[in-house]
């Protein structure tokens, strides 16, 4: 089950704790990873945890060149993409009625359109490879769900990806590409290291499980979504929030 | 025939699946071989391929039946041999 032997897997964000873990479960099934970030050396080092079967491409997502070649590097590569990660996002949160335009831009730049960026060229890519076999797995946020306050940008660049999936999801689905989001709700990350104290009891409070989820958690739904087993499921979310919202 | 209509006929005919006889120049991608629009992409994806040229977005929409392809390709194509 889940084997992904002989697939070739991008994973943007990957040294965030959810993306390295993302990588790491798909490695383990056997796929060869891309690893792709801002950041060579931390880059470098996480590659150099795997033995084999794993590549390094740094790339800023704020840079549009930078994004429209990315996928064409990995062929260049003698690689292929069959299963596309887009797991970077970065936040800028701020009150809607202070948010400046730069803060609303830049989210929705790295979170939205650089994801529809990379899911064209990939799925462009796919289809010219003519293996039937295709995965993209954009990662959400429950905030594109329920909305948080501070972050307008940031939940709606979560949400847009979500219709964004389904369209993706309904065009190629007759060609072996499955197109989902992952939702995840509070997890272990830099990105949650930052709640105080009052936060982190107000969260917890709404959550059913009563903990904050880990990367792997995620990994695991992802790896799921990318293997052959999940091949009748597109256009979907699956919610990884331990029970906070059941939409 | 030309070159370039065999082979445009040929990619054609595989992509979509249809009969070669089916494949006259006047005939409609859509309307008389049964082609969807991601078919149509594909197809423009595969010519591009074969014939080692791009073809852009605002011509593409023109290329409506196989005659209209192999009249662009006959044109624009780097490799028409």
């Amino acid at each position: 089950m889940f084997d992904l032997k002989g697939r070739y897997a991008l994973v943007t964000g990957a040294t965030g704790g959810i993306g390295e873990a993302i990588a790491r479960f798909l490695h383990m099934q056997g796929a060869t990873i891309v690893l792709s970030g801002r950041q060579e050396d931390k880059l470098k080092a996480l590659s150099e945890t795997f033995s084999e079967r794993a590549y390094i491409l740094s790339c800023d997502l704020t840079n549009r060149e930078q994004v429209s070649q990315l996928v064409d590097r990995v062929i260049s590569m003698g690689g292929r993409i069959d299963i596309l990660i887009n797991n970077a996002g970065v936040t800028r949160d701020s009150l809607c009625m202070v948010m400046k335009d730069e803060q609303w831009d830049d989210v929705v730049a790295v979170n939205l359109t650089s994801t529809f960026m990379l899911m064209r060229a990939a799925v462009r890519s796919i289809i010219r490879a003519k293996t039937g076999y295709g995965r993209i797995i954009n990662i959400s946020s429950i905030s594109g769900v329920i909305g948080n306050s501070g972050q307008a940008n940031y939940a709606a660049s979560k949400a847009g990806m979500i219709g964004m999936t389904k369209s993706l999801a309904r065009e190629v689905a007759s060609r072996g590409i499955t197109a989902n989001c992952v939702a995840p709700g509070f997890i272990r990350t830099a990105m949650t290291d930052v709640l105080n104290e009052r936060q982190v009891k107000h969260v917890m409070e709404a959550i059913p499980a009563s903990e904050f989820g880990m990367p792997d958690d995620i990994a695991a739904a992802v790896l799921y979504l990318a293997s052959d087993e999940a091949r009748y499921i597109t256009g979907q979310t699956l919610h990884v929030n331990g029970g906070m919202i059941m939409p | 025939m030309s070159d370039v209509a065999d082979r445009v006929k040929k990619i054609v005919v595989e992509h979509l699946g249809v009969e070669a006889d089916k494949v006259s120049d006047g005939a409609s991608f859509i309307d008389d071989l049964g082609a969807d629009s991601l078919d149509t992409v594909e197809l423009v994806m595969a010519f591009e391929e074969e014939f080692g040229c791009e073809i852009p977005d605002d011509a593409a929409e023109h290329i409506l039946t196989v005659g209209d392809a192999v009249k662009f390709l006959e044109k624009n194509s780097s490799d028409t041999k």
